[in-house]
Formats: C-alpha cells, sequence, structure tokens
C-alpha cells in the first residue's frame, strides 16, 4: 500500500505507523464514564470506506488522517490531522 | 493385445556420443561450449542455456524423482516453473536448495543436482512400499488412520509419516549467500516476454512510458523459443531477439530477465525476485544471490502466457509421459528429443503439433490418440504427415514401465484396447490461461466455456491482460492486443496519447487452431481403477477427489484441505482445474457451479533469504550506539542489548572475578565517592511555545504551570486509559523551552504520543517539540564527590554550591574548554548527582576527561546494573515498574494526579476498580536472611498460605543484591501493600520450587530523608 503524504508526496506503507479509527473523538472531562469508555475501548469495525489514523513515523511525523476502503485498500483522501480537528 | 510395434526404434541423434538425445542445436543453447554437471554423483554433460531439465533428457536421464506420498518413479513433465515431478536438490552442503525445479535450474559448470525423497537410490527405493499401503494415504488420511490411540501421534505416526513423506531436506547450516532488496518504479510494468508481452513493452516505451519487462526465464521470447513459430518468415524466437535488443537500447525500458513476478500487492506494489547468480557455481565478489524488488508501477500488463493440462487416466505419471507444449520446448529450444517413439494424446489442435516438431526431429509418432469424436480435420492432415496411426474418439486406458513408460494401452472409439511401444506420451488436456498474478487482491477468476479455462474477466484498475493469459489463441492476436494494451496503458500512466509512432508487427506464417473439446475423465468410473493422478506433486488421485466428494469435502476449499491438492511447491499448477472438473462431474454440477479457489502470492516459491535481505544475524535489527561507546569499550565494558541501544552493562577489572563483584564496587565508588554512567539513550525532547506549559499539563498528570525557570521536575505520564504510560523529568531552560526526557524504551513511542495530543487533539496549542535524544550526549556524575569533580570541569563563573544550584536545578553552562552545554541536578542513584549534557560529538571527549579529572576521587564507570541495583535501592520505578498494567495509585504517586486540570488518562483514572486499596500497590521487600536471593516474578503471599492463585497477593518485579543495605532487595506490588509494612510474606517462586520469607518495608531502602540529594 502507499499513502500519499501531503507533505512527502507519495510513499510506502512501511514509513507509516497504523493507529485506528479517525472518528472517535475525546470526550470532555466530565462526560459520563460511558462516554469515556467509548472513546477509549469501543471501536467500529466497519467492511467499507473508513476513516483511519496514520502516522509518517518514517518521514515528517505529520498524523494523517486517511480515508480508505477496508476491502479494498483504495485511498480515497489524506489529511493532515490537525486540518481536519480544526476543521 | 495387438502389438502395433513390438520393439522400439533404432536410436536416432548422434550415437555414441554424452548427450545421445541431443538432435539438433535449439534455438535456446550454446552448442559450441560443453560443460559439466553431476546427477546423483554420475558426470553429465550439458550446454550453456540448458535446464537441468534438458539436459538430464539430452542424457537419455527419464526418472528423476520419487513422488510425496506413494515413493512412485516420476520424470519430467513439463518446461516451465508449473513443474509438479522433477524436484531436485541442488548444490551441497551449506548451500544445498531442496526441492528445485530441474525444468527452471539453468545447468552451469559443476552443477551438483541430486534426486531426493529416495532410499538408498532412486532407482531401487525402500518407500516405493508405500504403493502397497495405498489404502492408508488415501483423501484425508492424516485426518482418518492416525486418529487413535492419542499417546501414538508423537512417538509412533509422526515420525513415520515424517519419513515416509516430505520431499527434500533444508541445508544444515546457515546460507552462506547474500540477498539484498530493492526498489524500481516505472509507468508499465510487462510481465512476461511472449509475443504478446514484447509487443507492450514495445509500444509502451514507444508512447513515451518507463516501461520495466519482466520475464523469470533466462531468455525472452516465451512460447515463441518453443513453437516453430515463422513471424514474417523469420523464426519467432529471432524476432523476439531483435525486439529484446531493440528494447535494450531505449534509455526508459529495464529488460530484467530471470525475474519473477510473484506477488501484487495494493497500490501498484509488485514483488518479484530476481536470481542474480543462482545459474553460476558462485556469486562475483559483491554479488547478492538472489535480489527481491518491489517494483511500484502505475499500469501493469500480464502476459504471463498459459500453462497446459495433463490428462488423467490410469497411471499418467510414468517417467516419459510429459506435456505437449514441453516437448516442444525441448524439440526446438533446447534440441533434445525426450524420447524415441511417441504417441500422442490430445483433446486440442495445439497438441497435434507435437507431432510435427517431434516427426521432424526425428522421432517415430506411433499414433496420435485424439479424443475428439470425430477428430479435426488438422488432427487427420497430421496423422497422414506424420504417418501416425490416428484413433479419433480413442483414449489411454493405461501405462507400462517401472521406471520409465515403455508401452500405452489404446482404447479406440470402439472400446477395443491394444498396446502401443513407446517411450514418449505427449499429452494435452488444454491449456489454462496463467492469470495467478490477476487474482491477488480477491479477484475472483470466471469459467469461459469458450476456452474451457478460468479467465479473469474484470480484471482490477490499471492491469490488463495481454496475450494468451487473455485467452488470445493465436501469436498474431498475441502481438495485436499486446501492441494495443501496451499503448493503452502507456496513456493511463500518464503519457501524451500524441506521442510514438505506429509500430508495424509482424505477421505469423502459419494459421493456428485450438478446436478444443474439454476432457476431464477420459474413461469415467473406470479410469479410476488405477492410479489416475490429478496432482502429481501431492500425489492425489482421481479416486481421492471421487472420496471427497461422497465424504461431504465437495466445496473447493475442503477439496483442497482434505485431499492436499494444490499445496506444496507447484501449488497445482498442473492440477488444480482438472480437479475442479473432476469434482464437478462427481456432484453432477457445471465447473462454473462448482467455483475455483484464488491464489495468494507468492505464485513461484521465494526464499525465505530473499525476503530477509540483509536483515539476518547482528543486523536483524539497528544498533544504536551511545556516544561513549568508542571509549566504553576502550575502557573494557561488558555491552548489553536495551531495546535497539548497545550500553556499558559494567567495567570489570582484571582481579575481578564475578560480575556481581564489579557492580558491588561500582556502587561502592558512587555512594561514597563519585562515579559516571552515559544515560544518552534516554529520551530527549525539546518543546518550545507559548503553550509549551499547557501542553505539558495536558500530557502529565502533576501541575507545570509553576515550575520556575532553572528547574526541573518528575513527572508521570498516563495512557487514555488511565494506566502508567512512562515518566521522566522535564527542565524549563526559558519562559517558553522546556527539554523533556522519557525512559530509554519509550523514546520513540512519547514523541508519537506528544504529536498525537498536539495534532489530533490539540492542534490549537502554539507549540512545538523535536526529539533532541541524539543531539545530545548525556552522563550523569553521581556521588558525594559529583561536584568537586564538575568544578574542574564548568566554567569558574557557574555556581555550582548548593544554595546557587540546588536539587533539581537546571542551566545552560559552558565548560572549561568553551564547550556549550547544560547541567541539570537530578539523582536516579539518590546521591548528589548531576547530568551534564554536551553536543554528542563531544560526548567521547568528555568521559575521558571525567576520567582523567575524576582521577583524584577515584571516579569509577558504572554500567546499566550498577544504575538498576542504585534505582532499586531508591524505590525509582523504571520499566518492570511501568509495564502497562499499573496505575499512578499502584506505583504509590496517587497524589501526583492533579484535580485542577484535564490530562491524557484523568477521567479513566478515577474508575472506581482503579482506586481500589486492594490492587497490588509498590512495596519494598527483605528477606529475613540477607542472603536469600528475592527473583523478580516471584509471586507473594501471606506467610502459611497455601501456593494458589486464590492466596496470591502480589508479585516481584525488581530484585538486586544490595552492596549498600548488604542483603538482597526487591520493589514489588502487594495488595493494601502501603498498610502492611513491617509484615513478613512469603515470597513463592514456582519456577525454582522455593519459598522464602521476607518482610513488607517501604520501598526505599537507602537515604530514605532524602539527605543525600540535597547535600
Amino acid at each position: 500500500m502507499r499513502i500519499h503524504c501531503p507533505y512527502c508526496c507519495t510513499r510506502g506503507v512501511e514509513e507509516f505507523t497504523y493507529r485506528g479509527d479517525a472518528t472517535v473523538r475525546r470526550p470532555d472531562l466530565d462526560a459520563p464514564e460511558a462516554a469515556w469508555v467509548d472513546y477509549v475501548y469501543l471501536r467500529d469495525n466497519p467492511a467499507g470506506p473508513h476513516a483511519e489514523y496514520w502516522y509518517h513515523a518514517a518521514g515528517c511525523h505529520s498524523w494523517l488522517v486517511v480515508r480508505r476502503d477496508t476491502r479494498t485498500h483504495e485511498i480515497f483522501s489524506v489529511q493532515t490531522a490537525s486540518e481536519v480537528s480544526e476543521a | 493385445m495387438n502389438d502395433l510395434s513390438a520393439s522400439l526404434p533404432p536410436e536416432t541423434g548422434r550415437r555414441g556420443k554424452t548427450q545421445p538425445m541431443r538432435w539438433a542445436r535449439g534455438n535456446g543453447i550454446r552448442g559450441d561450449k560443453t560443460i559439466r554437471f553431476t546427477f546423483d554423483g554420475r558426470v553429465l554433460e550439458a550446454h550453456p542455456g540448458d535446464t537441468l531439465a534438458s539436459a538430464l533428457l539430452a542424457n537419455g536421464v527419464r526418472l528423476v524423482g520419487r513422488s510425496f506420498k506413494y515413493h512412485r518413479p516420476r520424470g519430467i513433465l513439463s518446461a516451465g516453473p508449473e513443474e509438479p515431478n522433477a524436484l531436485v536438490e541442488l548444490r551441497e552442503g551449506a548451500q544445498r536448495e531442496p526441492n528445485s525445479r530441474a525444468t527452471v535450474t539453468e545447468v552451469f559448470d559443476g552443477l551438483a543436482a541430486t534426486s531426493q525423497n529416495r532410499w538408498p537410490t532412486l532407482k531401487h527405493d525402500m518407500l516405493g512400499a508405500n504403493s502397497l499401503l495405498a489404502p492408508v494415504f488415501s483423501a484425508g488420511f492424516y485426518y482418518k488412520t492416525f486418529m487413535w490411540p492419542a499417546s501414538f501421534w508423537e512417538k509412533v505416526y509422526e515420525p513415520i509419516i515424517r519419513r515416509a513423506a516430505g520431499l527434500g531436506r533444508a541445508a544444515d547450516e546457515a546460507d552462506p549467500d547474500h540477498y539484498e532488496k530493492a526498489t524500481a518504479f516505472c509507468d508499465v510494468l510487462v510481465v512476461g516476454s511472449g509475443p504478446a508481452g514484447l509487443a507492450a513493452a514495445r509500444a509502451a516505451a514507444g508512447a513515451g512510458a518507463r516501461v520495466i519487462l519482466c520475464e523469470q526465464d533466462s531468455l525472452t521470447g516465451g512460447r515463441l523459443r518453443a513453437e516453430r513459430v515463422m513471424l514474417d518468415d523469420r523464426p519467432g524466437w529471432a524476432w523476439a531477439q531483435d525486439t529484446e535488443k531493440y528494447l535494450r537500447a531505449l534509455p526508459e525500458v529495464r529488460i530484467m530477465t530471470r525475474t519473477c513476478v510473484f506477488g501484487r500487492y495494493d497500490g501498484g506494489c509488485f514483488g518479484a525476485l530476481e536470481r542474480v547468480a543462482d545459474h553460476v557455481a558462485v556469486p562475483q565478489a559483491g554479488q547478492p544471490r538472489q535480489r527481491l524488488w518491489r517494483i511500484v508501477a502505475g499500469q501493469c500488463i500480464l502476459a504471463t502466457g498459459g500453462i497446459e493440462r495433463p490428462i488423467v487416466f490410469p497411471d499418467n505419471d510414468r517417467p516419459g509421459i510429459m506435456l505437449a507444449g514441453a516437448v516442444r520446448s525441448y524439440v526446438n529450444r533446447f534440441g533434445v528429443v525426450p524420447g524415441r517413439q511417441a504417441v500422442i494424446y490430445t483433446n486440442n489442435d495445439d497438441g497435434l503439433r507435437a507431432a510435427a516438431d517431434l516427426h521432424d526431429a526425428g522421432v517415430r509418432v506411433a499414433a496420435i490418440v485424439d479424443s475428439r469424436q470425430p477428430s479435426s480435420t488438422a488432427a487427420q492432415a497430421m496423422a497422414r504427415q506424420v504417418g501416425a496411426a490416428l484413433f479419433a474418439g480413442g483414449a489411454i486406458a493405461g501405462t507400462t514401465g517401472h521406471t520409465g513408460l515403455k508401452a500405452v494401452q489404446v482404447r479406440d472409439s470402439a472400446g477395443k484396447t491394444r498396446r502401443l511401444a513407446c517411450d514418449l506420451l505427449a499429452v494435452s488436456g488444454g491449456w489454462n490461461p496463467d492469470i495467478a498474478l490477476a487474482t491477488h487482491h480477491r479477484t475472483h477468476p470466471v469459467y469461459d466455456d469458450a476456452l474451457n479455462a478460468f479467465v479473469v474477466s474484470s480484471p482490477a484498475p490499471g492491469l490488463h491482460l495481454a496475450g494468451f493469459a487473455a485467452g488470445a489463441l493465436t501469436t498474431d492476436a498475441a502481438l495485436a492486443q499486446g501492441d494495443a494494451l501496451g499503448r493503452a496503458a502507456a496513456q493511463g500512466a500518464g503519457s501524451d496519447p500524441a506521442t510514438g509512432c505506429a509500430m508495424v508487427l509482424p505477421r505469423a506464417a502459419e494459421k493456428e487452431g485450438y478446436a478444443i473439446a474439454p476432457l476431464w475423465h477420459a474413461l469415467g468410473r473406470a479410469g479410476q481403477a488405477g492410479k489416475a493422478f490429478i496432482d502429481f506433486q501431492n500425489d492425489v488421485t482421481a479416486k481421492d477427489v471421487s472420496l471427497a466428494a461422497r465424504e461431504g469435502f465437495w466445496a473447493v476449499e475442503h477439496l483442497k484441505r482434505y485431499t492436499t491438492l494444490g499445496m506444496a511447491t507447484d501449488q497445482g499448477k498442473t492440477a488444480n482445474v482438472n480437479a475442479l472438473a473432476m469434482m464437478a462431474w462427481e456432484r453432477g454440477r457445471s465447473i462454473a457451479q462448482t467455483g475455483t479457489t484464488i491464489v495468494r502470492p507468492p505464485v513461484q516459491p521465494c526464499a525465505i533469504g530473499a525476503l530477509a535481505g540483509t536483515h539476518r544475524g547482528r543486523h536483524f535489527k539497528p544498533h544504536r550506539l551511545p556516544p561513549t561507546h568508542d571509549w566504553a569499550v576502550e575502557a573494557g565494558c561488558v555491552l548489553t542489548s536495551n531495546g535497539i541501544w548497545q550500553r556499558a552493562q559494567w567495567y570489570p577489572r582484571p582481579d575481578e572475578t564475578s560480575w556481581q563483584e564489579t557492580v558491588n564496587r561500582e556502587v561502592r565508588s558512587v555512594r561514597s565517592s563519585v562515579g559516571f554512567c552515559d544515560v544518552t539513550t534516554l529520551g530527549k525532547i525539546d518543546i518550545q511555545g507559548a503553550d509549551a506549559a499547557t501542553l505539558l499539563e495536558r500530557v502529565y498528570v502533576n501541575a507545570w504551570r509553576k515550575l520556575p525557570v532553572g528547574r526541573a521536575r518528575y513527572g508521570l505520564m498516563l495512557r487514555e486509559d488511565g494506566f502508567a504510560f512512562d515518566d521522566g523529568t522535564t527542565a524549563r531552560l526559558a519562559e517558553n523551552h522546556y527539554v523533556m526526557t522519557t525512559t530509554t524504551a519509550n523514546a520513540g513511542a512519547v514523541m508519537r504520543h506528544l504529536e498525537f495530543c498536539h495534532q489530533c487533539l490539540w492542534p490549537g496549542l502554539d507549540v512545538r517539540f523535536i526529539s533532541v535524544t541524539d543531539a545530545w550526549a548525556q552522563i550523569a556524575v553521581a556521588g558525594p564527590r559529583s561536584r568537586d569533580v564538575l568544578r574542574e570541569i564548568i566554567d569558574e563563573s557557574f555556581d555550582l554550591s548548593n544554595e546557587a544550584f540546588g536539587y533539581m536545578g537546571a542551566a545552560n553552562v559552558r565548560l572549561r574548554d568553551g564547550v556549550g552545554g547544560r547541567l541539570f541536578r537530578l539523582s536516579f542513584s539518590g546521591e548528589l548527582a548531576y547530568e551534564i549534557a554536551v553536543p554528542a560529538r563531544y560526548g567521547d571527549a568528555l568521559a575521558r576527561l571525567l576520567m582523567r579529572v575524576g582521577a583524584p576521587y577515584g571516579i569509577t564507570p558504572y554500567g546499566t546494573e550498577a544504575l538498576g541495583v542504585m534505582r532499586i535501592e531508591k524505590g525509582h520505578p523504571a520499566g518492570p515498574e511501568l509495564n502497562g498494567q499499573t496505575t499512578a495509585h499502584d506505583l504509590g504517586m496517587g497524589r501526583m494526579l492533579s484535580r485542577k486540570k484535564d490530562f491524557i488518562g484523568r477521567a479513566m483514572a478515577q474508575r472506581t476498580a482503579l482506586c481500589d486499596a486492594a490492587r497490588p500497590t509498590l512495596i519494598g521487600l527483605k528477606p529475613l536472611h540477607a542472603s536469600d536471593a528475592l527473583v523478580a516474578g516471584a509471586h507473594l503471599l501471606p506467610r502459611g498460605a497455601p501456593a494458589d492463585a486464590a492466596s496470591d497477593q502480589g508479585w516481584i518485579s525488581s530484585s538486586a543484591w544490595s552492596p549498600t543495605v548488604e542483603s538482597w532487595i526487591a520493589l514489588g506490588f502487594l495488595s493494601h501493600g502501603p498498610q502492611r509494612h513491617g509484615e513478613v510474606i512469603a515470597v513463592h517462586n514456582p519456577l525454582a520450587g522455593t519459598v522464602i520469607e521476607a518482610q513488607v518495608v517501604p520501598p526505599v531502602f537507602v537515604d530514605p530523608e532524602g539527605s543525600r540529594l540535597h547535600a
């Protein structure tokens, strides 16, 4: 698999580290415990399009949000995580 | 029975010569040069360009190996990588390579090849008796025969199976050869260099694309080398040679022969194995044996051709029974006739070509058995042309000849059987397009009723199939298709459609026909009487497939596992479709309904050595060396691995007899005078920006805003789930400038964590950070005389007094020789101590300087072991305590958790269960007898309690002999630990079967008041 890093161009997947679901949002401190449990532990495992965090560990150290089809590994878009978080 | 010919005809070819079956100079052979090789110790001759298979056939060797289960004599079936039978061991000693396919092994001068899976010799194999045990080895025998009694499995059944089954022997020694990896990029990758592949490469290059053409064979041309196809009045192979020459001259074309593209991966990535030096005795100096390529291609054209199918009939596995296409390869490319009297058995017109080629090579073609009724006009014409008897609607009902074919039983359309003497039977059951690479990535093949084979009708985007791989039946069609797809792929990869010139394609002189009529089960049930093999390599017969069907294992995936069909080196390349057809017939369904398995990479065997490349031995992982490494080695240190770091473990003196003695001395020196230790390996992160303090507040559990400039503080980080993640000190060097230290093990993980927090959680923070672990050499100088030593090093203008630079001080300093550095008053040992950091290039000089100026104080370098002893004596948690399962409460740091701010892990750390006082909590342990060794991992039980899980109350995490306390000491976690100081408990070590009594104490064994730190 190859990922198009917005800073480094298209690079081999071995340069990246996978983290997982990029759709979860960190709850507020006073959110109920259930919300925290959901954030920390529970993940959907969709067969199809998914947004995931990838870290360009052997490159620019950017955290990226990669939109990818988990069945075909087709990549639809790559954005920096900060861009996504700020949006 | 009616003998058509009682005896074989006299030998043709060069009688009395060493290669009696070499009839001519093949188009791929350098006949002017002779080389020698051995097979089972016998010296034989060959020519450059020969494969081991062609060389053996040239020398009249037909028996090459024994089969997997039944030890049946086997010869050479094919002329390519699909070979199931002719597997041999190559070379000797450490380079011995088992299960090598003779059909793709290039012969070189001095090659030593050995048959395998036979004892004592190939001709007289004792285990041939396995054939008599055939009922035992039927489908599913692994699951049925050896079921009970269970105790027999390890001692009786498994050794028997292992001895009886299996193929070659792996080398006993490490592989002495080198392997490497490389990456290449191109617009268009063409796999295969037959007519379609060459035309595609030429067209793509002509359209301006960067092209890589991979050919697994040593020569380009594909079937053009095997067939006598004339293209524009010249031999097809000559056109291939000229086209290759033309392509090689183009700057943007790379032709890689001996390179098998074995896998197709995501994003246009392909794996390929280049056999750089397999065809020579010894690789040249500096040359790898094989090279693993990752090829990144914009578009890919698969021109992989096809693989011919055998026909399933009784005793169809004898040496001398060969695929018709392979026969033509040997005759035309290698100039070898695989027999002297041949019979052709075919269900299509393509198979007939073998009759003409053999006839013209002087081989007598006794008969053409054509399963089609009526046979084609081509078959009738061919029979007349070569003077062979034609059996239209006929079948081969059986064969004879123990170690090589002697005769076949032909059943004519009327059902009458007659014996025909022959030593070669060329069979063709039709051809399968080689679509393996196209089916990687879960692209399912579909059955094409017209072609009688599986094809890929909708290949993945960017992938094109050309030539016979796409079902093109003639050379002309393959050329035209390759040409068109080459241009299309170039455009798909971004070439300008206007570029490139139209090229003239050659025309084949002959009209090539196929006219296949399916033939899956020639004799029906009757054909299952003997052993009618479907999968030669795994000894799977038609009967086995029928049995699997009867026993319910009819799903293709079950069929494969139950019968072992399609496994091992050939992956069923010649077997799978015949087996599916047999299963379809058994079930009364169509082949399309029965389905097929998809394949995974690699399409050909790939040595693990090539996948490992240079990552072996000490190069398996990179090594990191601290800046004082060279000095430490000179000083005689013993090295240890700390992750990928190589660190000094201790520095023995010549008079010391054990490491314990050395470590005791190092600890005593630090506690009584002064010592130093390289601590560069701790992670160092430089943090700057207006929001630097905010970031620290959010990643550490404790408060940071009020930390003054010029001070450092201990910090604890949690994971978001509330468990401890890492710890270290962070110093404030300026208003908005901090330098954080992490543990050695977590340096990378903490960096990644900070970046996650900053980029994903709080991108608005005005902060930047970078790892400076490698930029600074950092050395801990510890002991009551450490200040005296530093006074000799640090510029006099800097006030080192306790009042001016107290515990947890941090400052930019200048060394006496002018080098700028940083000084921290930190202590891991519990003594008055400093950590001094200088740019990494001065690390070595700093160590030597410390030795010199510290000599009057008896300065002692110490290693990781003494470091560990002293931190246990002081109760500082390290890796064994921060093991990912402990909380701040468990570590006795519950009170550090700020209640005034949000930080990573705060919400989850508050969970009731994580704050339970019954959770094992950090304590110290001292044995009642000082010399009783405490061992990390031991379980803590109440005194007198039974040694069972119910009584288990905790564990020892770290232990050491303390030369300061003069006793074994340990850190551990004990339920309700802090309330149990003074209690005597049992320390159970189930590995050694020992129980020791120890007293629970506070986890600080030396200077609990901290007066030494603050001295």
